[in-house]
């Protein structure tokens, strides 16, 4: 994964982003992802949201800071935990969302950092149809095109990926968010929270890893309907 | 044939209010007059049953069993409607105090650490 960082192995550790990584059952994974994080992250935070395979053990084996939830409440509901106590932190400048199965790749969260840094972007979203490389196959693509659509349709941005873990908000635009969907339907509240605070914002080109494991807990074209339904109820 | 329109306002608004409304007391005093309303409504076709066949015929319905099964399925699809919207009010009631708890906990880790850090130190 270092070909293309910048800076080489040597680069220095970010010491004023927070990653904040919801964590469910993901015991067989999650070490290596906090690890690596590590390495270029110094604050890597994990909100367990009840897991029952030991995850939040080994994350904190691993060096994260570790959140436990007492039961399990969603992933919305983890991450919402995770930006309120990252956004409480004295010196946190921006909040890295990060999916804890390894489907992403930390170059793509540094360089969206530094393209939020460095052009005064207060929202960087991974997006994984700007480019070729990601192939989710036929089915998953309809699904999260059909995402993309009705967020788009929600919260008048213009996106082309919605339900991709991979964000980075500066702490400003991390104030406006209170979100309310406890399950996936997050995603798309997210991107309706973080729109409203009219703050700048960017796509960026991201890879995601289809791991095996990843795709046997890929979201369902049934589960897509349910996020549906969560959105249209008040 | 206008007791068809009656039925599909009545199904529209369900679904409105699903969707669109935020619990309020005018719609839980709305709610406890409607019970109350269909409790007389009962107690009144029990004692004279030739009451709900005159309404049915009125309304364009042959019998007045007919007119309580359609009035009840509303009633149920409602009774449906407002259960969800309360347990969903209450998993959202629920999730704030979980963070709470989460964030107090947390808190109270990170003193600890702190504290810990400084007698080390010393």
């Amino acid at each position: 994964m270092s070909e293309h960082e910048p800076g080489g192995a040597a680069a220095a550790r970010d010491e004023h982003a927070w990653v904040v990584i919801p964590l469910y059952q993901e015991a067989t994974v999650i070490g290596s992802v906090v690890t690596e994080l590590l390495a270029r992250f110094r604050h890597v935070v994990c909100v367990d949201d009840g897991s029952t395979d030991g995850s939040g053990d080994v994350a904190r084996a691993a060096g994260a800071h570790l959140l436990t939830h007492p039961f399990n409440l969603g992933q919305g509901a983890a991450l919402q935990t995770g930006i309120e106590y990252a956004r409480a932190q004295p010196g946190a400048d921006f909040i890295v969302t990060f999916d804890a199965d390894g489907q992403h790749r930390i170059v793509d969260a540094i360089a969206m950092l530094e393209l939020a840094r460095r052009e005064d972007v207060a929202i960087v979203f991974g997006s994984r149809f700007l480019d070729k490389r990601t192939d989710p196959g036929a089915l998953k693509r309809l699904v999260l095109k059909t995402a993309v659509r009705v967020t788009n349709m929600t919260t008048g941005l213009k996106l082309t990926d919605a339900h991709n873990g991979l964000r980075v908000i500066r702490a400003d635009a991390a104030r406006g968010i209170q979100l309310q969907q406890d399950r996936m339907a997050h995603a798309t509240e997210i991107v309706l929270q973080l729109g409203r605070t009219g703050l700048p914002w960017r796509e960026f080109p991201v890879e995601v890893l289809y791991t095996d494991y990843s795709k046997a807990k890929g979201q369902s074209l049934l589960n897509s309907i349910n996020i549906l339904v969560d959105l249209l109820v008040n | 044939m206008w007791f068809q329109i009656v039925l599909i306002v009545a199904m529209v608004g369900i679904a409105i209010y699903l969707m669109r409304s935020t619990p309020s007391a005018r719609h839980l005093a709305i709610r406890r007059v409607l019970v109350f309303l269909a409790l007389a409504a009962g107690v009144v076709v029990v004692l004279a049953p030739g009451w709900l066949s005159a309404i049915a015929r009125l309304v364009g319905i042959g019998r007045g069993a007919d007119l309580l099964f359609y009035s009840a399925i509303v009633a149920f699809l409602f009774y449906v409607v407002v259960e969800y919207k309360r347990s969903v009010e209450l998993n959202r009631t629920n999730t704030r105090l979980a963070r709470e708890i989460t964030l107090l906990r947390s808190r109270l880790d990170d003193e600890v650490g702190r504290r810990s850090d400084d007698d080390t130190a010393r």
